[in-house]
Formats: C-alpha cells, structure tokens, sequence
C-alpha cells in the first residue's frame, strides 16, 4: 500500500522538479499577500484604537518612527498616512497577487505541457502490439481527462493546501497574539467545519458518480438513437424510443434533483455553523470588549480575521475529499508511462539492405492463435517477390515481422538480411530501409504535400510530383480544390479507399528504399490502374527488392517468385509458368480468376499482352 | 477547410426574438422561479442587515460599556440567520428543479422532434452536433436559467439594498462609495469580454491536442513504418507550446483583474477610513456606522463582479438557444398529409385498426429523384415494377449511389416527380408508420442497441415472447451468437454492440427483422471481411429471410446476387443495366467489367481460405 503511494508521487515528482522553484516563488508570495492582507486589518485596528480612540501607539510604531513625530501628528494627517498606507500596502499585495498568479499558471501549464508531451512521445514509441491491445478512445481518454485531473491536483489542490493552512495558522496566530481565550473559541468551530465538509464530500462523491454516469447513459441513448435512425425509421420504432429517451432523462433529471436536495441541506447547514460561529466570536468578543480585554479597535480586527477563515475551512474540507480522485488519474496514466517502449541494444546494427532477406523456419503465434507455421524462403536482393494469400492466411503478419512491428521470438525461427539477424539490426534503420504500403495506411489530418514528405520533409515539390506520378495520383491530387495543398482527414476532405492507397504509395516512394513492400496495397484501385502502378513502379524501382503480397493473380503474375500461403504454411513457390504446371492451389485460382471468356477480355486490356510475354523481371 | 457545425460564431447582438421563444419552456415553472427570486430577495435582505449587528454591537455595547440586551442581540442574529438558511436550502432546491425539469423538457422536445425529421437532414448533420444541442446547449440553457439568472437578481438587490441603507446611514460617506461602483461595473466587463475570448482559444486548443493524441496513435503503426516518431513528438510540442501560451495569456488576464479589482476595494476602504474617521473625530459618525461601512464596501464588490460576469455569460447564451430553436423549427421534408394521419395516425399514436395489409408489390411510375442537397438528377423518368416477393440485388461500385432506390421505396426520400405505387396505391396515400412497420432493414454496418441480446432481437416487434425471439435467432442461426456469450440471450451487447463483430452483429440483426416479418426486406451485405464460418451462416440466413418477401439487395457477394430475379446495376448515381446474372454477364457490359473486377476475387479467396 505504502510502495504504490510513494509510487504514485514519483511519477508526479519526475514532471515537477523542474518547475519546483517556480510552486516555491509562488507559495511565496501566496503567503507574502496572506500577510499584507493581514496589515490592512492591522491599520484599521490601530487607526480605530490610536488615531480615534486616544490609546497609545503600539510600541513597535513608535520604535520605528522618528520619536515625537506620532504624538505631533494632527488625527486628520493621521487618518491620511493610515489610508495611505493601506494602499500601499494593497498595492503590494497586489504584486504579490499577480505573481503567485502568474507562478501558477507558468508552473502548472509548464509541468502539463512537459507530462503531455512525454505521454505522446512515450505513446508513439511504444511497440506497435500495444497499441493493438488498446482502445484509441480509452488511451485518448486517459491523456486528456486524466492530465487535467492531475492538473487541477498540482496547482489548485497541492498549493491551495498550503495556502489555506498557511492562512489559517497565521490569522489565528495574530488572532491568539491579541487575545487567546476569544481565539480559542473561534478555534473551536473549525475542526467541526473541516470535518463536516470533508465527510459531506466524501459521502455525496458516490452520488455525482452515479448522476454523471445517468448523464453518459442519457448521453449514449440519444447518440443510438440518432446513429441509428434508418432502423429506427424502418421498423417504424418512433414511439418506444420516445419512451425509452423518457425513461433515461427522467432518471438523470431525478438524480440530480435528488443530489441538489442533499446539496442544498450541506450548504444551508455549513452556511448555519459558519454562521453561528461568527455570532459566537462576535458575542464573545463584545463581551471581552465590554470588560475592558480587548480594545474596539482589537474587536473590529477579531471579526475581520475570524471572517476569513471560515471560507478557506470549508474549501478545505474539499479539496482534500477531491484529492482522492488524483490517485486513481496518476495511476492511469502511470500504466501508460510504464509500459515498456521499443528499445534498441546500444550496439544494434545497420548491415547494407540491399542483401538476400531469408525467413528461417519462422513459426508465430497471435493471442494463442497460430499464424504462420514453420515457414521457410528466400527473397533474392533485386527480386520481385510475390506472396499470395487470403483473407487471415498470416500475409500480413510476415510484413509485420519483417517491419518488426512484431517481434519475432528467438525460439521460433529466424529472419535475417545478409545474414545478419533482423533483432540485430537498430529498428529505426530497418524501417527507413524498408518502404512499407500498409493495406489500410493512414494519412494525417495534413496536407497532401505533407503528407508525402512525412519522411523527408524538406524534399521539393519536383521529387514529391515525381513521386505521385510513380503512384498514379498526381493527376486526381491536381483535381483537387488546393491541390498539393489539400487538407485530409477529418478536418478536411475525404480522400477514396483508392486515393489513399496511391498517396500512401507515393509518401513511401519518398523514402526511397532498397526494401519496398506492398501489404495488398492496391486492393482499393481497378486493375486498369494497378497494371499502370506496377509499370512505372518497374520503371524507377532500381535495384530495389520489391515484395508483393495480394490475392489478385493478375497483381502477382509477373514476379520473379510466387509464393502460396495457405493457413500459415508454404503451399508453393515458383515462378508464375511453374506454378501454373504444379496444378496446384494457384492453378485453381488462375483459373477462377482468369475463367474462359473472361481471360480473353483481360488480354485485351492495354498493356498486358505485351507484359505478359516479356521477361518474367517486371513487378 | 471544412467548417465544422461547432465553428458556427454567433456574434449578433442581443436578440429578443430569440430569447422568446424560450417562455414557452418557462411558463411550467414560473411560479418556482418567482418563488426563487422571493427566496433571493429574503437571502439578500439579511445579507445587507448582518453588517448592521455588528455597529449595533459596538455602538450599543462596546461604547457604552454595557452587556444590557445582549442576549436579545444574539438571539435575533441566530434567527436571521436560521431564515436565511432556510431560504438557501429552500432556493437551492427550487433552482435545482427547475433546473433538471426544463432542461428535461427542452431536450425531450428536441428528441421527440428529431424522431420526425427526414433522413436527408440526418445525412448532412452529423451525429455529434446533434448530440451537442441536445445535452450541452440544453444543459447549459437550463442552467444558467436557474443559476446566473437568480444569481444576478440576488446580486443586484444586494448591491442595491446596501446603497440605501449606506445613503440612510450616512449620505456623504454613500456617495464617495457609490462613485467606485461603475469603475468596478466597466473593468468587470472589459477584463471578462477578453477572458472569455481567450478561453475559448484556449479551449480551441485543447481540442487540437485531443486530435493530435487521436492521430498520434490512429497513425501509429504509420508512423513506425515510415519511422516518423520523433518528428511527430517534435510537432506535438508545438501544439502543446502553443497551448502553454494561449493558457498562460488567458491566466495572465485574470492575474491582471482580480488584483486590479482589490485595489479598488482597499481604495474604498481606505476613503472611507480618510473621510469616516474624521466625522468620528468631528462626532458626526459613529464608530458602529463606521464598521458597518468597511463591512459594506468589501461586501458590495463580489456581487458587482458576479452581475458583470452573469449578464456577459447569459447574453452569451442567445447562441445556444438559437441552436436548439433552429433544431425545433427545422421542418421534416417528408410528412403525412392531414387526412393521411387522421386516418392512419402518427407514429406516435398510430391507428392500426385502419391499416389495411401490405402484400408488397412495389412500382416505380415516372420517378425522378435529385437528392435535396445535390444538383444531379439520379433518377429521371425511371419506371419499373416488381411483383410481391421478387429478389432485387442492386449491384455498383462503392459510393455509385446504390442506396437511392431503397431510400424511395422505403420512403426515406420521396420522389421529385412520378409516383411510387406498394400494391397499386402511391404511398403518399398512406402514412409513414404504416409502410415502415412492414420493412424490415439489415444495415451494412448493422446497427445495435445498448442491451441484451434478447432486447436486441425483440425490437423487430416488442410484443414477441422469448419463445419467438428465440424461435427467430434460431431461424437465421443468430442463437449460435447469443451461445457463444457468457449469458446467452441475457448478454449485453456493449455500446452500438461494439461487444460483438460485424458478422455477429448482422445475424442479430437477421434475427430482428426475422421477427418482425415484414413483407418488404431490405439488406445492406457488409463488405468487410467475415469469417468463413460466419459468412457461410449469413449465406443461409439471408436465402431463409428472403424467401416470400419483396426484397431489395445491396449486394456484394456473388451468391446473393445470382439468385436474384433481377439485378440492377448503377454507377455514378445512375441504373445502367438491368436483367438477370446471365443476361447482364452475355451483355458483356459493366456488369460484366464489375463482375471480373470484384467478384472472382471473392471466388478465389474463398479457395483460399477453404
């Protein structure tokens, strides 16, 4: 129990030592404008007691001033020096104001900003298998709401804290150094305050638990309702969602009708009780005033300072049943933080990538589930390398593997290039050297430029052209209202399955790798488009080795080497002629694909005939 | 850029049209609310006497050193301030009801109208914006009804009540305070126009780093491939620095305002010592009055404050009452004419005793049809009809606009021109209920309701026992579904079902329409990848509930579209062929382009995974 709470603070500590001397400046002067406020209070006691009153000076005035200037002084002159020096001293405090203030917010935005960020980077180096673990609206959730709880914890909570029992010592102090019997009267009330309110807020924390949770649920039933409004309409269920809408509002209204009753009876009773025991000091203090104990002027003070404890009791008292809610945030986000992030040995290696890549009798398994089992090939330097499978037959997990997107178990198998083991090799290395399409890619809410250059982005706009023209989408890019200049995604226009795939080609043209794989990257395009893709990406590969995973025959045709997965396993491999002789799976498929009449209209496609009888060495 | 509905600035000035359209929703609680403003002025009553104890105290006690009537004193405190107790719980409570209450009203109003509002309007609004009027806007309008407003009203009696009560004390010594007030009033307001504006950037921002987060990780495994990590954390930072800043100038502001502020209360209370202490001098004020004055002019400055910000964050709520009576008077495109509803009822008191029975002969007459929001004609002069239980299987590219002719025939859009006939009368003729109770819809992305499986089922028709809920999941082997969980049919289902795959999803949803065995059926195939084992249950699922029904069939699996009588074939927005499977493959048209491109993909993948 002890261990996770000292565990919790350590976390809050590495974000906040940095900004520690600027919470110091601040407590600083938070507790300077404590004690200048206390002044005013003082002024007005003495000018009441001395200046109106005919009571003595206290000695501490007269040891400062030049002797006899006190007793020389006209009241009027007096009065001017005291409501001089009150603003004076307001202007001081408020100095001291604008800078715990301002401390505030430099120290907690400051230490936001640092734990923000240090949460995405974290998040983006973490291995690509925990990101598959995770929802995105829950980590999204946790770096947004949970920061801000730990927020609101730093700089409201933690120095609020200090302030007020910084305020309320020293107002009781003063209070206790006047007179300590009216001092402890006034003193009696607070605990009962505090603990009125801590307990209160505890207690009434389960019931906004269950009033939030009616409102996400009132919330919920209403975005079902709209998201699903054709059933809605088809099964003309108007009335019963009416109905069921009624029930949820009507519940979340209740709640909280029923928690602002309880609410309103704290309120009124804490209300009650500060009220009383202002009544009691005040009582108190006129009857110690009466007797001659206290002065007028010491009575007017005891009321002022007794006045401003009262509030700062009662915030107290919450904040500390909200402190609570910070331990659970710190450790949500403790569990991101914690979470092991890729990491290379210091001596990792950047072997040249233009070599053989091998797969060594690789065996794995996803959540239980084997994927590919005992598989074993090689992908000549410079070759065109096709794989075809279908939907789950583990196609994409050899990308996954040979991108160390998922780590490959020593114990099962090995992939090297060159010769030199792929855990070997630093992954930021490996991954520039391998230009990677994925199925699904991702563009960033950026421009389309931007997002081409992602990996170097000072590239021109020549080299970024030339690599939309290889993928076939310059032409559509132009089409489009701005151009290169086009924002995508969700806070701007909304590109086709098709359109995305060629910009994500294009983008990992960019990077200009001797590795290329393309994981069924063509799937949203029409043949016509995918043959003119493969063209020209023939044309400018080089000496690239280029590996093709589809399902698509007419995709894979002329590769060098075909390979045939078929659940996780190598069914065969060959050239397209080879294959076609082995009568096997891709004979079966060539045909379906390629059936009768159906053939003959395919060859009659621009391009392909030619292909078709050319040396086997095109993509 | 796209604009986003939220972006929408409502910068006019003060409306008085708009705020009226809220009395209607006022009207239930105008006795509560009065009560509140009753219960206010009590609170503020003894607010401005309190002060008044304490200069009775000195000046009747503490001067004339004596304790005579002290006791009375106290006990009269006690009461004033048991009374106000009493008013604060009692108002509290008031506040809160007609807080939750007209909140409740305003937001049911808007569900219940968006329950009758056409399809087209759904198309073009998203979802989240929606949701927004009715939870936020509404919140927020119910709160501030019941909240700042009675808080401006407390404030301004107060403030007001202490003006005549410091003028009744001592006139001169008022009007030195009086004259510090509007300087508070303008600085107020100057300082809260800018505060409000640079929160709003700042909570502009706020959701910059929310998307940011959101690409961050949506893009991760991109972003490893193209090994971008460390120039996305590096632009991050400068969103997040942009935030420092935004935050830490919206900070500064108030770090200005309030010191500012109490410098204005020390210069009252420092006059008031100044020019007070010399009427004590001069005998013409007491020392009480005195303390009562200080008392009032630290107490007046909060309220002077809270009117300023109150009256600039209700002015400010003309934008969410505009929303929410814009959502209320949008005007559903599709109605029931009046002699229409007097005979078939609403949808929500529908008069099933007048419905005559749906055979489901469908015919198109004449039909032309442009989308509200487009320019393009989709449909001109179309005719065609099918007979009662026919199989229609629609087939296209993504996006060619195959769900035009469903949306006519189920009514969700009517036809610009021409007429749509079900068993030879056009379905204007009778209500929107009538037709929609006998369709059954399966969606691509089959839509489920938080709940159980059970629920899920039974929304197909509410009144069926567990026997045909099952009964109908067996029917399309969704009870394989509902086995598989820890509950069976008892299970929930998550969020929209999220618990379940798109494949388990459509079985249930199958299940559903099953149940509510309607004439006329409608499925939407998923394109997304489905199991083998799944796919093949859907298969047999889809041919049991097409049986005997008109059916439409926005179709992608070859299977399904074979065994149609008659498939259609649109692209970009328009039917270009139609006929049977042999007729449109010998045409050698686009069927047959569409037919080589897609659907020998899926018959080779399924050799694949076989």
């Amino acid at each position: 129990m002890k261990a996770k709470g000292e565990k919790k603070f350590a976390l809050i500590w590495r974000f906040l030592r940095r900004y520690l001397w600027i919470f110091a400046f601040t407590l600083l002067f938070s507790m300077l404008n404590t004690v200048l406020n206390s002044l005013t209070t003082q002024v007005v006691r003495y000018t009441v007691d001395s200046v109106l009153g005919g009571e003595p000076f206290p000695d501490l005035l007269l040891r400062v001033v030049p002797e006899g200037f006190l007793e020389s002084l006209a009241p009027s002159n007096a009065l001017l020096i005291a409501a001089g020096l009150i603003l004076v001293v307001s202007v001081l405090s408020g100095l001291c104001m604008y800078g715990s203030r301002m401390g505030t917010a430099f120290g907690s935005e400051n230490f936001v900003k640092s734990l923000r960020d240090a949460l995405y980077e974290h998040i983006q180096h973490l291995p690509y298998a925990w990101h598959v673990r995770h929802r995105t609206g829950e980590i999204i959730q946790r770096c947004t709401s949970d920061v801000e709880v730990v927020r609101n914890f730093v700089t409201n909570q933690m120095l609020e804290v200090f302030r007020i029992i910084f305020l309320v010592g020293f107002s009781l102090a003063l209070m206790f150094s006047m007179n300590w019997k009216i001092s402890l009267v006034a003193l009696a009330f607070l605990p009962v305050i505090l603990l009125y309110s801590s307990i209160f807020y505890t207690k009434i924390a389960q019931r906004f638990l269950v009033a939030d949770e009616a409102e996400g649920d009132l919330s919920s039933t209403v975005q079902e309702n709209l998201t699903g409004v054709r059933v809605v309409r088809a099964f003309g269920r108007e009335k019963f969602e009416v109905d069921r809408f009624d029930q949820k509002n009507d519940r979340f209204a209740n709640l909280w009708i029923r928690l602002g009753r309880l609410m309103s009876t704290y309120w009124g009773v804490g209300d009650l009780m500060s009220g009383l025991q202002i009544l009691t000091v005040m009582c108190t203090g006129i009857v110690f005033a009466v007797n001659g104990e206290i002065t007028l002027g010491e009575f007017m003070a005891f009321i002022s300072y007794n006045s401003s404890l009262v509030w700062p009791v009662r915030g107290l008292g919450r904040i500390l049943s909200e402190m609570s809610k910070a331990g659970v945030s710190i450790r949500r986000l403790a569990y991101i933080l914690d979470a092991e992030p890729e990491r290379d040995q210091p001596d990792a290696l950047e072997p040249p990538m233009d070599r053989d890549i091998v797969f060594d009798h690789v065996t794995f398994s996803y959540e239980g589930f084997p994927v590919l089992d005992d598989i074993s090939f090689t992908i000549p330097a410079g070759s065109t390398f096709a794989i075809l499978g279908g939907t789950g037959s583990g196609k994409s997990t050899m990308a996954h593997l040979l991108d160390r997107l998922y780590e490959l178990p020593p114990e099962n198998g090995r992939i090297t290039i060159g010769g030199v083991d792929l855990s070997q090799i630093r992954r930021s290395y490996l991954r520039r050297n391998i230009g990677m399409v994925l199925q699904e890619p991702f563009l960033f809410s950026r421009t389309i430029r931007e997002n081409i250059s992602a990996v170097r982005p000072n590239a021109s706009m020549a080299e970024i052209r030339r690599s939309a023209g290889t993928a076939h989408v310059d032409e559509a890019i132009q089409d489009f209202p701005d151009g290169y200049e086009t924002v995508v995604g969700e806070r701007g226009v909304t590109l086709s399955g098709g359109q995305k795939q060629r910009v994500a080609i294009a983008r990992t043209l960019m990077q200009e790798a001797p590795v290329l794989l393309f994981d069924d990257s063509l799937s949203a395009v029409d043949a016509e488009t995918d043959a003119q893709i493969r063209a020209s990406l023939h044309d400018s590969k080089g000496d690239a080795t280029v590996i093709l995973i589809s399902h698509r025959i007419t995709t894979l045709m002329h590769a060098d080497q075909i390979l045939v997965l078929h659940h996780g396993k190598v069914a065969e491999i060959g050239t397209h002629e080879e294959l076609l002789q082995n009568h096997g799976i891709y004979r079966e498929i060539y045909d379906i694909q390629m059936s009768s009449e159906d053939r003959a209209a395919l060859e009659e496609a621009p391009g392909t005939q030619e292909r078709g009888t050319e040396h086997g060495s095109r993509i | 850029m796209a604009v986003g509905f939220d972006d929408k600035e409502y910068t006019r000035s003060f409306e008085w049209s708009s705020w009226k359209k809220l009395l209607p929703f006022l009207k239930p609680y105008r006795k509560t609310l009065l009560l509140v403003l009753g219960l206010n002025l009590v609170c503020s009553c003894i607010d401005i006497a309190l002060p008044l104890f304490q200069r009775y105290a000195i000046d009747n006690f503490i001067t004339q050193q004596t304790l005579a009537g002290l006791p009375v004193m106290a006990v009269v405190y006690a009461l004033a301030i048991l009374i106000q107790t009493l008013a604060v719980i009692a108002f509290t409570r008031c506040s809160m009801r007609v807080e939750m209450n007209l909140g409740k009203d305003i937001r049911r109003s808007c569900f219940v109208h968006l329950q009758t509002l056409s399809l087209s309007y759904y198309n073009v609004t998203p979802v989240g914006y929606l949701l927004s009027r009715l939870m936020s806007d509404t919140n927020r309008i119910a709160a501030m009804i019941a909240w700042n407003v009675t808080d401006i009203f407390w404030a301004a009696t107060y403030v007001l009540g202490v003006f005549l009560m410091m003028l009744a004390l001592n006139p001169a010594l008022a009007v030195t305070v009086i004259v510090i007030v509007p300087v508070i009033a303008l600085l107020t307001a100057w300082f809260q126009d800018r505060i409000l504006r640079w929160n709003r950037r700042v909570r502009k921002m706020n959701s910059r780093i929310t998307s940011a987060y959101n690409e961050g990780i949506m893009g991760a495994r991109t972003s490893k491939t193209l090994v971008i990590e460390d120039q996305n954390s590096e632009e991050f930072r400068e969103v997040s620095q942009d935030m420092k800043v935004a935050s830490v100038r919206a900070a500064r502001l108030s770090a200005v305002y309030i010191p500012l502020i109490l410098f204005f209360s020390s210069l009252t209370t420092a006059i008031i010592l100044a020019r007070g202490g010399s009427m004590v001098l001069s005998g013409t004020l007491l020392f009480g009055t005195l303390s009562a004055f200080t008392s009032y002019a630290v107490g007046i400055f909060e309220p002077i404050q809270q009117i300023a910000r109150n009256i600039a964050d209700v002015l400010s709520l003309q934008a969410n009452i505009e929303r929410v009576m814009g959502l209320l008077e949008q005007k559903p495109m599709i109605t029931d004419a009046p002699e229409v509803i007097a005979k078939y009822g609403t949808a929500f008191e529908p008069k099933k005793e007048n419905w005559e029975p749906i055979q489901g002969e469908i015919t198109f007459e004449d039909v032309s049809f442009r989308y509200p929001d487009g320019n393009e004609e989709v449909l001109s002069h179309f005719n065609l009809k099918i007979p009662a239980g026919y199989t229609v299987a629609i087939v296209g590219e993504t996006g060619a606009g195959k769900s035009t002719l469903v949306n006519l025939a189920c009514r969700f859009f009517e036809p610009t021109s021409g007429r749509i006939l079900i068993d030879g009368r056009d379905y204007r003729e009778r209500s929107q209920l009538w037709l929609h109770s006998s369709i059954g819809y399966v969606l691509q992305s089959p839509h489920l309701f938080s709940g159980t499986v059970m629920e899920n089922i039974r929304y197909g028709r509410l009144d069926a026992t567990d026997e045909e809920v099952i009964a109908a999941a067996k029917a399309v082997s969704a009870d394989q579904v509902a086995e598989k969980l820890e509950n069976g049919y008892q299970s929930d289902v998550g969020e929209g079902g999220d618990r379940l795959s798109t494949g388990e999803k459509q079985l249930i949803s199958f299940a559903r329409a099953v149940l509510a065995d309607p004439r006329i059926f409608v499925l939407d195939e998923a394109t997304s990848s489905i199991d083998t084992q799944t796919e093949q249950l859907i298969q047999k699922a889809t041919e049991r509930l097409l049986h005997g029904r008109t059916s439409f069939l926005i179709a992608h699996r070859l299977s399904t579209i074979r065994q149609a009588d008659l498939i259609l074939v649109v692209r970009d927005g328009q039917i270009v062929e139609q006929g049977t499977h042999t007729e449109l493959l010998r045409r050698r048209g686009y069927y047959h382009d569409l037919y080589r491109r897609q659907f020998e993909e899926e018959a080779s993948a399924h050799r694949l995974q076989a």
